[in-house]
């Protein structure tokens, strides 16, 4: 690659992954300087994502620099038919950086092809979301003082869940173990079993929601969405199976912390919330943190 | 005898022999004979011993290089590549499958960028536990390689 884009984890070695979250460290120290000082970064979100989009923009803000760039690809001028090369270019006569968002996946990846400036991917379809991989993995660390020997749940959809699939990857470095909880219809992919036996990563396949988290250090929930269902009567089924009660907790381990990447709906009972254990708002502050971190690195700066 | 009288004999040039019948077309198009001004002879529906029905392309006065003829593995993995020189065969070749396949393979997935933009397509070969598959560069998608649909 020409420049320094940041599109999937698998772009990032191990020693990359601990040096964005010790970078991210120090700026969670210090989140507000000036390092970014008349830079100009844009965000071109060809999908609508506030929580992704406005993450990204407070981070470069406190640092200093500057946000051009659009929400919604209805007023952008891809809505004319201008291609994604076009507007790439175009923006990158304006902008040092670019962070995007984009409903088809591999547009990142073709984007960072073609752009002289570096490319964040904030997301390219259903394919890769990395600083949502990365703020998981500092949240991890984070909680639990260590990335190396931990057994990780992973629950609700993990057929469709990209995050849940770069977690695996990006864990890989760490020798982990996994806890698999699906409903049949939202298994594990074949692909990622196959990805985990080749490097040796033990896990177990499960698919009712127990209470049954004795030996877990991180429960990272996922939502399951309607739209994936053909039968609606198991979705509704699912759903009420498939939620997380505070009584489920009341064995676990202390160290144990519940990550979802947000928005939830009912995967996890509001009385979860109280619990100590509920980390899933204070994963998303650290977002802001890991971005600081991210958006540095790909403008050389730390 | 009368088999030998099919196909005229070639001076100089290539010779693709035992492509599948049903991908003939395919391999026409893969190397960009529809635009080769050379003399090209085509056969097809030939009897042959290995394969049932085959394919046969002659390309006169052009020696395919191995990267080139190599495109065509994917769709005729058994084809041969003959190099001819003063009507003797100077060169036999056997293909091997690149690492990389470029332009050729459509990506399966239709929420690729690759089928929504004029991007050039790019799937790297891989070797899943002795099943060949092939995964898309931008999308990161992989499908079998039977599965693959030649544009």
């Amino acid at each position: 690659m020409s420049n320094k884009s940041l599109v999937s984890i698998s772009d990032y070695s191990k020693e990359e992954i601990l040096s964005i979250l010790d970078s991210a460290a120090d700026f969670e120290a210090n989140p507000n300087r000036k390092t970014l000082d008349g830079k100009v970064i844009a965000t071109l979100f060809f999908e609508p994502s506030t929580r992704t989009r406005l993450s990204f923009e407070t981070a470069v803000i406190r640092l200093g620099g500057s946000i051009i760039g659009f929400s919604d690809a209805a007023t952008s001028s891809s809505s004319k038919g201008e291609t994604l090369n076009d507007t790439i270019h175009m923006v990158s006569c304006y902008a040092d950086a670019i962070v995007m968002r984009h409903p088809l996946e591999g547009a990142a990846r073709y984007a960072a092809e073609v752009s002289p400036v570096p490319i964040v991917n904030a997301g390219d379809g259903s394919n890769q979301h990395p600083s949502q991989t990365l703020l998981d993995l500092y949240s991890i660390l984070k909680t639990q003082g260590t990335l190396e020997n931990l057994t990780i749940c992973l629950v609700g959809d993990l057929k469709y869940g990209r995050t849940v699939h770069s977690l695996i990857m990006a864990m890989s470095h760490f020798h982990p173990t996994f806890k698999f909880i699906a409903p049949d219809e939202l298994k594990m992919p074949d692909e990622y079993k196959v990805f985990c036996r080749k490097n040796s990563i033990p896990f177990t396949e499960v698919s009712e929601l127990s209470d049954n988290f004795n030996d877990t250090d991180i429960l990272y929930m996922t939502r399951v969405q309607k739209e994936r269902f053909q039968d609606l009567m198991e979705y509704e089924r699912v759903k009420n199976v498939y939620t997380l009660k505070n009584a489920m907790l009341e064995n676990t381990k202390p160290n144990l912390r519940i990550l979802h990447p947000l928005p939830r709906v009912t995967e996890i009972d509001p009385d979860v919330d109280k619990n100590e254990k509920a980390y899933y708002f204070r994963q998303a502050q650290n977002g802001l943190y890991v971005r600081q971190a991210i958006v540095s690195k790909v403008l050389n700066l730390k | 005898m009368e088999k030998k009288l099919k196909v005229a004999a070639l001076c100089n040039g290539t010779v693709i022999d035992h492509i599948p019948s049903d991908k003939l077309f395919k391999v026409v198009s893969i190397l960009h004979l529809d635009t080769c001004l050379n003399q090209i002879t085509l056969a097809n529906n030939l009897e042959s011993a290995k394969i049932g029905s085959k394919g046969l392309i002659k390309i006169a006065d052009r020696a395919f290089a191995e990267d080139e003829t190599n495109k065509i593995a994917l769709i005729a993995p058994n084809a041969k590549i003959n190099i001819i020189r003063d009507f003797l065969v100077v060169e036999k070749r056997e293909l091997t499958l690149p690492n990389e396949i470029r332009e050729i393979v459509q990506c399966a997935n239709p929420n690729c960028i690759t089928n929504h933009q004029p991007v050039t397509t790019r799937f790297w070969v891989l070797n899943n536990d002795g099943e060949i598959m092939l995964k898309c560069h931008y999308c990161e998608r992989e499908v079998k390689r039977d599965e693959v649909k030649i544009k």
